[in-house]
């Protein structure tokens, strides 16, 4: 919206407008794949580590760091097979629907805040967000789940028996893990009174005490529940079922190759930056530093660096850095992820079917009835209870109320 | 160009393509290309919610419609198909019943919305952009379901109780749902008898128990 209204002034409208919707949109398409190509090699990196081994040296350099591109150049000139039997549509749409989920899901996951110091201050810079949605968490959630469909379709078109099992034992899992997830995320909703994952975020500002992971036992819990039932709703080892490389030869692409195996590729590792940094965002303090790095270095507003340059570059500021800190707690979110893939062995079908419905559901269901009791006895403190709730940390208890009496703090 | 005119072009974007795949789903024969034309109708519906800014209702279209009921609907149909693509062909006696219903549909749903005062006279110049409050959150929806209004609270002074919430209507939903799941389930049952317990479980459960050692956990 702040694109469209700075462009506004020095370009046609149609053409601003264009450019204001094309703009997030190259980023993100930026991100994912530039993040699959990052995160590949980092894959191969963490793996050999893990197993005593060096994994890429050459290709680019001491570290390997153009392996991904090398990778991509094979898989680009490799040919594109379909079995004779595929049911050649629906073969062919597979990859994109996968990888349109993943994308899509990025839309609504916000990378910076509204840099405001005190509650109800008028926002600075616009949160760095595709599109801010108020019930932004629930699309992300809805649209991580359609990600199944694409491996559905891939393993039904196939005509292969291998495919075929791999799907279906995905469509399971997903369906099943929806449930656990859902419950983990709806504490950080109570606990903001928002699905705004922007409201959610600024909620955790100050420091690290601040975070819902530390907010009281329950959402401490909530925190390894979630990392469980995210990994295996982007299919990782050791939920990889679908793969299962051991029993199913690839699951549900085994009869893909070349460029269309990449996309599967290409969408796995993008909705891992997605469930990553939703973690971050919903548990970690999202955008902010665990120290408050931006009130030391005077950035908000009535601080000393923003008494000098004004308080709008520093808030813009203040949102880039906010966006380079999410990214990089995404990043660790993965790195954790890769960790586990390599260090775990894979979960027989039923072991993931026990983990969902008799620990992952209650466990998460007790949580969020522990985490509301909490709130309800000891109410506006955070830090396990230790400290009371910063004033500077917006929270939207009843939104229809607190934005008629404070227009100006939930504006978009 | 105006500005305003631009919400124009998505619209007919995503209304062509819901329409599109909404016809494609009736000419289809394959259940699973069904599957996929319904979900890129149901997507397209969405989007057009969240078009109009009506955020909550484009992603519960998303999540229950396009992320539940498509994908349980193929996972049935991979549970239940007995060949490997599965072809629909209708009778044409079947067909005209069809054609007859779904049209007497579409004339109700039709008269229905023409009747709304104030589509009829939709004029052709730019509309107001859609500016959608700061209010306007999923709560009151939440509250309103479970019998609260936050938008119409009791007036005590006046004597006047709040404007009723959609708990019933919300509950009588459900109750029609779990109707129509039973009744799926019994459309579904097998239709032949197994023949009675004897000697084929008998035959079988020797195998069964040569079985379970082998293919048990090696770990």
């Amino acid at each position: 919206m702040s694109v469209a209204r700075y462009l506004d002034q020095l370009l046609p409208a149609w053409l601003a407008e264009l450019l204001s919707i094309s703009l997030p949109l190259a980023l993100l398409l930026g991100l994912m794949a530039g993040g699959a190509l990052v995160l590949i090699w980092l894959e191969r990196k963490v793996a050999a580590r893990v197993q005593d081994r060096l994994g890429p040296t050459r290709v680019g350099g001491g570290f390997g760091w153009l392996q991904t591109l090398a990778d991509g150049i094979k898989l680009l000139s490799k040919e594109d097979l379909m079995p004779g039997g595929a049911d050649g549509l629906l073969f062919r749409a597979a990859p994109y629907v996968s990888m349109m989920a993943a994308f899509t899901a990025m839309l609504a996951l916000p990378f910076s805040g509204s840099c405001a110091a005190t509650a109800g201050a008028e926002r600075l810079a616009n949160p760095f967000v595709g599109q801010q949605l108020n019930v932004g968490l629930y699309f992300v959630l809805a649209v991580l789940g359609l990600e199944v469909f694409g491996v559905v379709l891939a393993g039904y078109s196939s005509a292969s028996k291998w495919s075929l099992f791999g799907a279906m034992r995905e469509a399971a899992q997903v369906v099943s893990y929806e449930v656990p997830l859902g419950f983990c995320l709806v504490v950080p909703v109570a606990l903001a009174g928002s699905m705004d994952l922007v409201v959610i975020g600024d909620l955790q500002g100050g420091g690290f005490w601040n975070w819902n992971v530390l907010h009281d036992p329950f959402t401490f819990i909530t925190v390894w529940v979630y990392g469980a039932c995210a990994t295996a709703s982007v299919n990782r080892a050791p939920f990889d079922l679908a793969e299962a490389e051991s029993e199913l030869v690839a699951g549900f692409h085994t009869e893909y190759s070349g460029l269309r195996w990449s996309f599967f590729f290409m969408a796995e590792y993008g909705s891992m930056i997605t469930v990553g940094v939703l973690g971050a965002i919903l548990f970690f303090g999202a955008w902010h530093a665990p120290v408050p790095v931006a009130w030391g270095l005077g950035l908000p507003p009535g601080g000393w660096l923003s008494s000098i340059v004004g308080d709008t570059a520093c808030a813009l500021l203040c949102n880039a850095m906010g966006a380079a800190t999410v990214l990089i707690k995404g990043l660790l979110a993965v790195v954790v992820m890769m960790w586990v893939r390599w260090t775990l062995p894979r979960l027989r079908i039923d072991q993931v079917m026990t983990t969902c419905l008799k620990y992952c559901t209650p466990l998460a269901a007790s949580m969020f009835v522990g985490m509301v009791l909490w709130q309800a006895l000891l109410p506006g403190r955070v830090l396990m209870g230790a400290l009371p709730h910063a004033p500077s940390n917006q929270r939207v208890e009843e939104p229809w109320r607190e934005a008629s009496a404070h227009p100006e703090t939930r504006a978009l | 160009m105006d500005p305003s005119v631009w919400p124009g072009a998505p619209f007919l974007l995503l209304a062509t393509l819901a329409c599109a795949s909404a016809v494609a789903v009736v000419l289809s024969y394959n259940v699973v290309r069904m599957a996929l034309y319904l979900i890129v109708c149901l997507a397209s519906t969405a989007g057009l919610f969240l078009l109009a800014g009506a955020d909550f209702v484009g992603v519960t279209q998303l999540m229950i419609y396009v992320g539940g009921t498509v994908v349980l609907l193929v996972f049935g149909v991979m549970l239940t198909s007995q060949a490997q693509y599965v072809r629909m062909k209708a009778a044409p006696h079947e067909l005209a019943l069809a054609a007859l219903v779904a049209g007497a549909l579409l004339l109700l749903i039709g008269w229905g919305a023409l009747r709304v005062e104030g589509w009829n006279a939709v004029s052709s110049g730019p509309v107001a952009v859609f500016n959608p409050e700061p209010q306007q959150t999923a709560a009151p929806i939440g509250l309103a379901l479970m019998g609260v209004r936050p938008d119409s609270p009791p007036n005590a002074a006046a004597g006047q109780p709040g404007a009723a919430g959609y708990a019933l209507p919300f509950e009588l939903l459900s109750i029609h749902l779990l109707v129509a799941l039973v009744g799926s389930a019994y459309l579904a049952r097998a239709k032949k008898r197994v023949p009675s317990a004897g000697p084929t479980i008998g035959a079988a459960s020797p195998r069964t128990q040569i079985q379970t050692p082998t293919s048990g956990p090696t770990s």
